[in-house]
């Protein structure tokens, strides 16, 4: 289809969406991702009757832990769509990519990297 | 079984906040049924607290463990080679393993990661109930197997009130009557004299009114 969608998105393939666990939202948000997207097919249609449902559930849970931590909740989303809608797929990217343009970068980027710059001055001094 | 539920994490932040290095330690006992203090949790609280202190540019090192019961001398003993390297621990087994933990480890400040709530059962994923409250004394044979003590929000012995209401406590409409289950159940076994006679008043000493309760066997002391 040669559809174009932001370069800066890793994709992480997983049977179902009920297959990601809040420990990956998390995980990922730890590694530094600015934003994380878990797209499940539209609800009623899971091959596994609930997946997409317990995902919901766990993308809230997620976006409560980073309220509770004073991180943005929109930082992370969930998103339904069907597998072959790959234009929705490059339009929810592209959504995703601005709102998290907004936002900044991810504070746990930064903190880092100033970690890192310290740890170096420090070895330096 | 013990069933907690996790403790909001502003409160963890606020218990380990001034330390450096911090382990979380979960229990693969009852608080996993109940899913508040096993190893996924263990996980998720750890890593929602690096997330806030590395965003906080806190110098702070959160590992993970998980011991088989932390209710158990030999499994505490796990820790014994590495609990020197961390400034605090973070239990999330239920009140009894905090406790057995700070006693074994006494220097160690050990902060409580979950509330510990009751003794019940799982009546399905996600929905856990009280069944007992550990009276030392179990009348469950006279009472249709249904505990008046857990149950009965009077923890009547002679039931029910005059709050029973079609089979509803008087506290909330979502409550079952503890009285009315029994006298149901009491009905289907054919076991209604036993509704019919009074029970004398319990004697609590078993329960808490005689202090801190304990279990000494010599059977099977070693
Ligand atoms: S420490 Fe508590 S939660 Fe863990 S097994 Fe023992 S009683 Fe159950
Ligand atoms: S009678 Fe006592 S021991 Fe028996 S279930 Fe009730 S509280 Fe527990």
């Amino acid at each position: 289809m040669r559809l174009r969608y932001p370069t800066n998105i890793k994709i992480i393939k997983v049977p179902c969406s009920g297959r990601v666990a809040i420990i990956h939202m998390l995980k990922a948000l730890e590694e530094g991702a600015d934003g994380v997207i878990v797209a499940g097919c539209l609800e009623g249609d899971c091959h596994y009757q609930s997946g997409n449902l317990r995902a919901k559930k766990r993308v809230i849970y997620v976006q409560e832990v980073l309220e509770k931590i004073g991180m943005e909740a929109e930082r992370v989303a969930m998103y339904n769509l069907s597998a072959g809608d790959g234009p929705r797929f490059a339009e929810i990217a592209r959504e995703m990519t601005e709102k998290v343009k907004e936002l900044g970068p991810s504070p746990i980027k930064n903190a880092k990297k100033l970690a890192s710059k310290k740890s170096k001055v420090e070895v330096a001094a | 079984m013990i069933m907690a539920r996790p403790k909001p994490i502003e409160e963890i932040i606020d218990e380990i906040k001034d330390f450096n290095k911090v382990l979380i330690a979960g229990c693969d006992g009852c608080v996993t049924v109940c899913e508040a203090g096993g190893v996924k949790e263990v996980q998720v609280l750890a890593s929602a607290l690096r997330l806030y202190f590395t965003k906080e540019n806190k110098r702070m090192e959160i590992d993970e463990t998980s011991l088989t019961r932390q209710c158990d001398k030999d499994y505490l003993h796990e820790l014994l080679d590495k609990i020197d390297d961390y400034d605090a621990i973070v239990s999330l087994a239920c009140g009894a393993g905090v406790q057995f933990m700070a006693e074994m480890y006494r220097k160690k400040p050990i902060f409580p990661g979950v509330d510990t709530c009751f003794i019940g059962v799982t009546e399905e994923r996600g929905v856990w109930a009280e069944r007992c409250q550990a009276c030392g004394q179990c009348i469950l044979a006279s009472t249709g197997g249904i505990c008046p003590i857990s149950r009965c929000s009077k923890r009547m012995l002679n039931g029910p009130c005059g709050g029973s209401e079609k089979g509803k406590c008087e506290i909330s409409p979502d409550t079952d009557c503890g009285w009315h289950l029994i006298y149901e159940r009491l009905k289907e076994l054919g076991q209604l004299d036993f509704f019919a006679e009074p029970t004398d008043p319990k004697d609590w000493v078993s329960s808490r009114d005689g202090g801190p309760r304990k279990i000494v066997r010599e059977d099977v002391r070693l």
